[in-house]
């Protein structure tokens, strides 16, 4: 499993690079939560992981017993997960947005604030 | 007392928040909340400064867990310093915004937006923790995200778009970051993380590759070269207030993560990073100031000086040296200001002529005298002329740079401090001096029923200036200051000794 792990975030990672550098808006929502996909899961991985053993101390104990899986990384990983939920939501809704007012999907229509304006 | 003199920058932007977030229906008693909010705010930031100047580096652990299991948060001189910057550009901003933004997108939540915009700040300053940083700066870029989009006309979406993207993408290098620094150092509390590093069973090569993330993340966020094409593109979209503010702090913000990082942190392998900070800085302030030159919109020259001047902000970090950082230190809290001044005076220029085009303006000097000697002292400020702000920056930079033999460096600052007087000479040409063009009379009519608006738009461009000027002029306790805050971010031992209560 964790010989399996980084190969997905590797894949997850260049299909989310190669959505993101397409011009169509919904490979780039696609691409921007593959990316959030992808970063979740490698700090997850990289907290190290350790199956079947929960850090809950039992009523008897005083410490948790060894081996137990770090709380703390899945504790960011929450964290993470809602914001880049909350980013996601909002790029969604403001391409909707784009789509609306521009009536175009593809991102090179959209070069007009890098132009320098023009000598009348 | 203590624990709540570092709480307050943080409480009170939030209760300001949510108290006006109760008053939704009502614009006016919002404003009113946003302004008390900001006395309080620009009060309560000054009392953490002179407390931290006489007592040291205050911490305190939210809910009371020792350190390094629980939430710190940290104020030392620095933080403290930007945090007042920070707020004496919201107290400007807020003032201009009740006269200078249009009533539909002040019905629609910008006051409260604003003040968790500043609460993200003061977050992202005070925070002794490595996640709880990211958490801030995810605060903060939220806000930046609804506040260049608030309105929807098509230049804001398009800039949305570009601005989100982007940070969106920062923000996943840095918790990549994050997580490499958990996984190898098994900590997130920044002092620790500071004795951990230094011990020899650290892994150099893993820290490394973290710190390149953070460099990156936060990269994108101050908007150093390669990294800064976002900002052209997008802070000059919404209208002034909102851009005036956003360029005014929020790529400092990032520039100050980097500093505390790449002070505290990852220091231990200095061959890598101060060559290629020397690079990056140098690049940075061409490629801005050439940018510039460029660009025939008084926004959108702006905003290419910005990223011009986070280049001498990274010089600083790039020398290494206690006066170069404190240049640096010295140079973002007057960048803070000047650029926000800059901004504001361009939104009282356009105020009054409806444009941002230098082509259509002109005759401003003889309009508005008061606003040109303002503009004026705010333009050589940023050039670094003396005995103006920017000048005693740039002064301990190139000390600084001298005195370890950086020449190359240092002539690229001076050289691009030339090229920036010619970029405000160029401005104060276009707006200030050359004669009016001829325009239609229906504008003419639409700019006089504004002109009595015009006095409130004063107020706060005279305040940053007296700000601007007492940095410059009075720059005794300022430098002195920012030399002190540069000795404590250079001796970390302070810091962990703080935080760690060893």
């Amino acid at each position: 499993m964790e010989l399996i792990l980084p190969f997905i975030i590797g894949i997850l990672y260049s299909a989310s690079i190669y959505l993101i550098l397409h011009r169509h808006f919904f490979k780039l929502i696609l691409g921007l939560i593959l990316s959030g996909l992808a970063t979740n899961l490698f700090l997850f991985v990289i907290g190290r992981l350790t199956r079947g053993g929960s850090a809950i101390i039992g009523p008897d104990e005083n410490v948790a017993v060894e081996p137990f899986a770090d709380p703390v990384p899945q504790a960011l990983l929450l964290t993470a997960i809602v914001i880049g939920f909350g980013i996601q939501s909002f790029t969604i809704v403001l391409i909707k947005r784009v789509y609306q007012s521009f009536g175009t999907t593809d991102l090179d229509d959209m070069s007009t604030t890098d132009q320098i304006e023009e000598h009348h | 007392m203590n624990h709540l003199l570092i709480m307050l920058p943080i409480l009170i932007p939030l209760y300001g928040a949510i108290l006006s977030l109760f008053f939704w229906r009502s614009v006016r008693a919002q404003q009113f909340v946003g302004i008390m909010a900001q006395v309080c705010l620009l009060i309560a930031s000054f009392m953490l400064l002179f407390d931290i100047n006489e007592n040291g580096i205050r911490t305190t652990q939210v809910g009371s867990w020792p350190a390094p299991y629980g939430i710190t948060l940290v104020a030392d001189l620095f933080s403290a310093m930007i945090v007042i910057s920070g707020s004496i550009t919201g107290m400007a901003v807020y003032l201009f915004s009740i006269k200078g933004l249009d009533k539909a997108r002040q019905t629609f939540g910008y006051y409260p937006v604003l003040l968790v915009l500043q609460l993200g700040v003061s977050g992202a300053c005070l925070t002794g923790d490595l996640f709880n940083l990211f958490v801030w700066f995810e605060v903060l870029l939220i806000c930046c995200f609804v506040l260049i989009a608030l309105g929807g006309t098509k230049p804001q979406l398009e800039g949305a778009i570009k601005y989100v993207t982007i940070n969106f993408l920062a923000t996943n290098f840095l918790l990549a970051g994050i997580g490499v620094v958990y996984g190898t150092l098994g900590s997130l509390n920044l002092a620790e993380l500071a004795v951990l590093v230094r011990t020899p069973a650290a892994h150099p090569a893993l820290i490394n590759m973290a710190g390149m993330f953070f460099l990156i993340a936060f990269g994108i966020k101050a908007a150093i070269f390669p990294l800064f094409f976002w900002l052209p593109a997008s802070y000059h979209t919404p209208p002034i207030a909102i851009s005036a503010f956003i360029a005014g702090i929020i790529t400092k913000v990032g520039m100050y993560a980097l500093i505390r990082l790449f002070t505290l942190i990852f220091v231990t392998d200095q061959d890598l990073t101060i060559p290629l900070f020397t690079v990056l800085a140098g690049f940075t302030m061409v490629l801005g100031v050439l940018g510039a030159a460029s660009q025939n919109d008084f926004r959108k020259i702006l905003s290419f000086h910005i990223v011009s001047q986070i280049g001498y902000m990274l010089m600083g970090l790039a020398l290494f040296t206690p006066l170069a950082i404190a240049g640096s230190i010295y140079f973002i809290i007057h960048n803070i200001l000047v650029k926000t001044n800059l901004f504001l005076i361009s939104g009282v220029v356009a105020h009054r002529h409806g444009t941002f085009a230098l082509k259509k303006l002109g005759g401003v000097y003889l309009q508005q005298p008061l606003l040109s000697v303002l503009f004026f002292i705010s333009a050589f400020s940023l050039a670094g002329i003396p005995p103006f702000s920017g000048f005693w920056g740039k002064f301990m930079l190139a000390k600084a740079g001298f005195e370890i033999d950086s020449f190359v460096i240092v002539l690229v600052s001076l050289a691009v401090s030339l090229m920036t007087i010619f970029s405000m000479t160029k401005i104060w040409n276009e707006v200030f001096w050359k004669k009016k063009p001829e325009s239609d009379p229906l504008l003419e009519v639409m700019t006089e029923q504004k002109q009595h608006h015009n006095r409130l738009l004063y107020l706060p461009v005279v305040i940053m200036t007296v700000f601007i000027l007492f940095i410059g002029l009075y720059a005794e306790p300022v430098v002195a200051m920012a030399q002190l805050a540069a000795e404590q971010l250079l001796n970390s031992e302070l810091y962990i000794n703080a935080v760690l209560k060893r």
